[in-house]
């Protein structure tokens, strides 16, 4: 690796527009700061005096509170933003609250939006730098990349493995960034869950697509599950939760089936005894709560790349 | 910018013997080592401070730890420099508190690099004393900061550059001197 290097993009929307350099670049950097929050003092003044805001149209407890504690101990301030929809609807346009925002000096402003393509307009509005936090079905990078971060620190590599992702891939933004991420570094990538929750065409991303739970696991080296929303199945798109446990669920036997050394992870919150027992959720071959540490590692790492570009 | 070398300053026997001496200074100015503790600042400092850490076990026959300091995040000119320095990790896996740390770096010029070191380590812990050791002061300070043991005292101008090679990063070891055009 070379002693220097230049990050020059203002904003960080998604995986699908970086460069296989540009991923590797921030997996490296995060490995640097994984150490920062194992001192004594954790916090260094790299990013003392910038101001970076939270800005949250959807609810997030987990991912508000790695983005708050990265940018902390990197000393910046931070200011936590959560909008109700309701209290959009008073009569502010987005684009005046975004505006309203920059009038206050905000270096980053990082975004999460119900509406796909919500981060990319506030990005070409503003002259502050933009974090994609996740927007609607489309993307969340961040877990994305510490996804593919702590799958790097467990198998070592990512080229040539063979990564499962399970559940609604339809309606997950974690889904898309980690098959954006994890082609461009070589991975095979397999999506498996019920029909109605994988849509049709994905394909054309470079996937394989798998129903079965026991053919898609047999030879994975990792498989990343995503949870389920009960909505989902209020509107039909599967019977019940308990045949979604049944066919999809990871249990001890699913288990048994697997590849050993099998890496499950989980962007969380889980739901307990649905896509995973909890014996498998609290078991050897998860990685649920390194996913958690390695998130401020990661997200320190984009905060810092992001204030220090050039050009 | 390209640099024209102008001379060679210290060759490998000269750097080794600067080196063994400083390893000499140290121990006479600390009588007692269990306390004492070294760290190199990245990059070339790591492997500088290895080096005289292996001296004193070839002296004493003790072992004394050894970290590294990666500075990178505590630098004042983060916005300024033209390309944007790689961060890695510091390591030190053992307490600082009470310790006499000896720091060592390969070329002492404004200060403002061990300024950052000093900072960084003050957020570890509570060190006895910080010491300084460098393989080359070559002057030019902008901060009141001075060396402990010095390799080689270089008087240099301003447009100069001091290029410090290490077997363990370039292959040899020596000390370029060379003009900025």
């Amino acid at each position: 690796m070379p002693e220097t290097i230049n990050w020059t993009r203002k904003d960080l929307l998604g995986l699908e527009e970086l460069s296989k350099e540009e991923i590797e670049l921030i997996l490296e950097t995060a490995d640097s700061f994984k150490e920062v929050s194992e001192r004594p003092v954790k916090k260094v003044p790299a990013l003392r005096g910038k101001t970076v805001v939270n800005l949250f149209f959807e609810s997030s407890t987990r991912t508000r509170t790695s983005f708050e504690l990265a940018a902390k101990r990197l000393s910046a301030d931070v200011v936590n933003i959560a909008i109700q929809t309701s209290s959009v609807s008073k009569g502010e346009t987005f684009k005046d609250t975004a505006k309203n925002i920059e009038a206050m000096k905000i270096d980053i402003i990082i975004m999460r939006h119900a509406a796909s393509g919500a981060p990319h307009m506030l990005a070409r509005s503003v002259k502050s730098s933009v974090i994609n936090a996740g927007d609607g079905s489309h993307e969340h990078p961040t877990q994305g990349l510490l996804d593919i971060f702590t799958i790097k620190q467990k198998k070592g590599k990512i080229e040539g493995l063979k990564v499962v992702i399970l559940g609604d891939i339809t309606h997950s933004r974690v889904a898309r960034s980690n098959i954006w991420g994890l082609k461009k570094l070589g991975a095979e990538v397999t999506v498996c869950g019920p029909r109605t929750l994988i849509p049709t065409g994905i394909e054309s991303m470079g996937v394989k697509t798998v129903y079965s739970i026991k053919e898609a696991l047999k030879d994975a080296d990792v498989v990343n599950v995503l949870r389920i929303q009960n909505e989902r199945q209020k509107r039909g798109l599967f019977p019940s939760i308990r045949e979604y446990v049944n066919r999809f669920g990871i249990d001890r036997d699913v288990l048994a089936g697997a590849k050993k050394g099998l890496v499950i992870m989980h962007p969380g919150p889980i739901n307990r005894g649905v896509e995973l027992t909890t014996e498998v959720a609290d078991g050897n071959n998860s990685v649920i709560l390194e996913q958690v540490t390695n998130g401020i590692a990661v997200r320190m790492a984009v905060l810092y790349l992001i204030a220090q570009r050039k050009g | 910018m390209s640099l024209k070398q102008k001379a060679k300053i210290m060759d490998g026997e000269a750097v080794k013997k600067a080196l063994i001496r400083i390893a000499h200074e140290v121990l006479e100015k600390n009588k007692d080592i269990d306390d004492l503790a070294i760290i190199g600042i990245r990059n070339r400092g790591e492997f500088l401070a290895k080096r005289v850490a292996d001296q004193i076990k070839k002296i004493e026959g003790a072992d004394v730890p050894v970290g590294i300091l990666d500075i990178t995040l505590y630098r004042d000119d983060l916005t300024q420099v033209g390309e944007q320095p790689v961060v890695k990790e510091t390591v030190i896996e053992f307490d600082i508190n009470q310790k006499k740390i000896i720091l060592v770096d390969d070329v002492l010029y404004t200060g403002r690099t061990i300024r950052c070191a000093l900072s960084e380590l003050i957020d570890f812990g509570r060190p006895k004393n910080i010491q300084l050791a460098v393989l080359i002061d070559r002057g030019h300070r902008e901060l009141p900061i001075r060396a402990d043991y010095v390799g080689k005292n270089v008087p240099t101008s301003l447009n100069e550059l001091i290029e410090v090679k290490l077997e363990e990063v370039d292959g040899s070891d020596e000390v370029l001197i060379c003009q900025r055009q």
